[in-house]
């Protein structure tokens, strides 16, 4: 029970995205050609909830009793989510008809995994934190193996859900120890007893279990096995979403169950850890995407890299790259669905047209595309007027600040690394003849949401300053 | 205060030992003349055909996945039926709406399953 | 001896005889009958916990949602006889041994050398009392309902999501 009506004002979001959810399935059920009113809904819902998000990020509170948060950190998080998911939805109301799955269920999947993702990063409660994650993950599983005539979808679906779900496992089980040493599953009485429960063995084993489970969901390095083929079988746009939003979700998460760590100064019990999978998962990233063909599994490997860019900020551990990471997660989920987007547009029927020869020449085909395809790319490498390279920049500078100059180095190394492959497609697109023989279709959305993605992508590049500082102004610890 | 489950206790053990009884009891006192014809698994004359294990259609996944959730939604619903009276005391309407919402979403579940086809055999 | 010892030990033999048999079945649906049975056991030993609702989850979902799963998805592969894979594959069967011992030897720490309820003992009659329905349910539906919301909704994602994955309409 909350503790007043205004309550219920404030978590007016999730209320909306509940109802969102209900209200699409009326609509499912009762209208026949329900396809592109659920679009359209659903982008629009997913902009009310932004938005509203938004306009609480002044006024943070922590309602029902410790079990959520709303505005501050959270709104920031709600943003990236809705916002992606909008996109991502207006790069599938075509694509979806395509690549065989037209049906209303999709869009009604789409938003229950963002109300998961949603609930994940305002969690106050351990309880709030598994909740979220299921909703987000089951989504996710059943997106994944969404058409049933693909056996690469299905292939993917398996994988996907079978090491999803032994994630899953550490992750309860790290719960379950965590509950058992501190009597609670109260984050906020946790954090106020961290000093001592730090010490504690079995506390330490089960965050420590915790971390594990979340570094697959965010596709670190030793735990990236089913990066590659979940994202090669999937449809295009569910691949954009999955490598975003969800992991934008488990890094909210990280940054929840850190925080404490980071506010107690204690000495970084996981630096070692997190620098650990850091380096792996950056050069592993981008050394193997270089001889990656298939854009699709570039781009996947490319994701492993740039978790670990990330993982740096974790390792480093201060307000300044926790600060950083946000601001790269709202960059990378632009620029990585900005890609997808392209990629959505260009792909033919039974996923041909992906590899890297299908976009030789393209600028003489559309050179809209290929000019924001190469925005994208240059976004991603880090070149520096692009988001991508703010990004980057604030996490390296945190890692020095932390003593943990060699890091950066190494996260620099593997940036240049990453520059061959990004800028392999540019010059295909721009400086090769065209071999392989196809026409673009049209489709309004799908450029829509490339053109929003790129839009972002440059207004984050231009005003990364005033952005930095609205995330640091909401970081309470 | 395992005292208090001790008529469970003996309504569960009445049950083994009738169970057990009706199986044996017909083995010792009944008469038993076996042979081929009898104790082939249908007397009526037909051969049987193949292996007990005949690998089913995959459209019992979906009521077997049905029946999870409906089962689980039970799950919720039982400790709140049982503390509902202390809770509409405490709380007035406020003890009904949660399970309300709850079951809305759920059912809505359950109506969208009926609209799609989903408990018809196709 | 009193009737609590009693019951304990004759539900502790049921319950570990029962799962020695289900993991020496070269059957797997007689298998799961005897996971049935180690449900049962299991849940008769919560019961004396006096941890109540527990038990009736572990009966009501485990031992007759879960296993029916269980069953349908033995009937769906059709396996009459486990292929063993201990015997084609060496190196995991030391595998299987190294996790089993592990998981023993955290759990005897936890009995044995840890004080995990260090916060609970000092409440041994509240602990004892928060096992009971009248709890669970007053703590569900007033702390915790958000989650309890949460779940409503992961359940309707889950109705949807089966109903996607095997109708024929959506191929």
């Amino acid at each position: 029970m909350p503790q007043s009506n205004t309550e219920y004002l404030q978590i007016l979001p999730f209320i909306l995205m509940g109802s969102g959810i209900v209200i699409s399935v009326i609509i499912e059920m009762f209208y026949k050609k329900s396809e592109p009113v659920l679009g359209w809904f659903s982008v629009l819902l997913f902009i009310t909830v932004g938005f509203v998000s938004l306009a609480s990020i002044n006024d943070s509170a922590v309602l029902f009793n410790n079990m959520i948060e709303v505005g501050g950190k959270p709104a920031i998080f709600n943003f990236i989510f809705t916002f992606g998911a909008a996109v991502m939805i207006l790069s599938s109301m075509n694509y979806i008809s395509k690549y065989g799955i037209y049906f209303g269920e999709f869009f009604i999947i789409v938003q229950s995994s963002v109300l998961g993702m949603m609930i994940m990063a305002g969690a106050k409660d351990l309880f709030m934190i598994f909740m979220g994650l299921e909703l987000m993950s089951i989504c996710f599983y059943v997106l994944a193996g969404l058409n049933r005539k693909k056996i690469q979808a299905n292939e993917a679906s398996m994988k996907y859900f079978l090491l999803g779900a032994f994630a899953t496992g550490f992750i309860v089980y790290g719960i379950a120890l965590m509950y058992g040493s501190s009597g609670t599953t109260s984050l906020p009485y946790i954090f106020e007893n961290f000093s001592s429960l730090i010490s504690n063995v079995l506390f330490v084993t089960g965050l420590g279990l915790f971390l594990i489970g979340f570094s697959f969901k965010i596709a670190a390095f030793p735990f990236h096995m089913w990066v590659p083929d979940v994202y090669q079988g999937s449809a295009t746009t569910i691949t954009g979403l999955m490598s975003t939003g969800g992991k934008t979700a488990a890094f909210s998460v990280l940054i929840i169950m850190l925080s404490a760590v980071f506010a107690n100064n204690a000495a970084n019990t996981f630096e070692p850890y997190f620098a650990g999978i850091s380096v792996l998962s950056m050069l592993f990233g981008s050394i193997v995407a270089i001889a990656q063909d298939n854009l699709k599994r570039m781009l996947a490997y490319s994701s492993i890299a740039h978790a670990g860019y990330m993982v740096i900020g974790l390792a480093a551990g201060n307000q300044d790259s926790v600060a950083g990471i946000i601001f790269y997660l709202a960059a990378y989920t632009f620029m990585n669905l900005g890609a997808f987007g392209v990629l959505s547009i260009i792909e033919g029927k039974d996923d041909t047209l992906l590899d890297i020869n299908s976009y030789a020449g393209l600028n003489s085909k559309s050179p809209i595309l290929a000019a924001f395809m190469a925005l994208f790319m240059f976004a991603l490498a880090g070149i520096p007027p692009m988001a991508g390279f703010f990004g980057k920049y604030y996490v390296f500078i945190a890692a020095i600040k932390s003593d943990l100059t060699w890091l950066a180095i190494i996260g620099v190394l593997s940036s240049v690394i990453s520059v061959y492959f990004y800028l392999r497609v540019v010059v295909y697109m721009y400086f090769k003849e065209s071999t392989v023989n196809f026409s673009i279709e049209k489709n309004n959305t799908g450029l829509l949401a490339v053109v929003i993605s790129g839009i972002l992508i440059l207004v984050f590049g231009i005003i990364p300053d005033t952005l930095l500082n609205v995330i640091i102004s909401v970081l309470n610890f | 205060m395992i005292e208090q489950y001790i008529p469970i206790f003996l309504v569960i053990a009445t049950a083994a030992v009738f169970g057990a009884a009706v199986v044996f009891s017909s083995k010792l006192f009944g008469p038993q003349r076996p042979n081929d014809i009898k104790i082939s698994p249908y007397e009526s004359g037909k051969k049987p055909v193949g292996n007990t294990s005949e690998r089913i259609s995959v459209k019992y996944y979906l009521v077997a996945m049905l029946f999870i959730i409906f089962d689980i939604e039970v799950i919720y619903v039982y400790p709140w039926a049982v503390e509902f009276k202390s809770l509409y005391a405490q709380y007035g309407i406020f003890a009904f709406t949660p399970m309300l919402i709850f079951l809305i979403v759920l059912e809505l579940g359950f109506v969208y399953v009926y609209m799609k086809g989903g408990l018809k055999w196709d | 001896m009193n009737l609590e010892i009693i019951l304990f030990i004759v539900l502790a033999l049921v319950a570990v005889v029962s799962s020695v048999a289900m993991i020496t079945r070269p059957h797997p649906v007689i298998s799961a009958v005897f996971l049935i049975l180690n449900f049962f056991a299991l849940s008769g030993l919560y019961l004396l916990l006096n941890a109540q609702f527990i038990a009736v989850v572990q009966v009501i979902v485990y031992a007759g949602a879960i296993m029916v799963l269980f069953l349908f998805v033995l009937m769906l592969l059709n396996t009459n006889k486990e292929d063993n894979i201990f015997k084609q594959n060496k190196a995991l069967k030391i595998f299987a041994i190294a996790i089993a011992v592990l998981i023993f030897a955290q759990v005897a720490f936890l009995i044995f050398f840890s004080s995990p309820s260090d916060a609970l003992n000092s409440q041994v009659a509240e602990s004892v009392q928060s096992g009971t329905i009248q709890q669970i349910g007053t703590k569900l539906y007033t702390d915790y309902i958000l989650p309890f919301e949460a779940a409503g909704f992961l359940l309707l994602a889950a109705t949807i999501g089966a109903l996607v994955l095997s109708k024929k309409k959506f191929e």
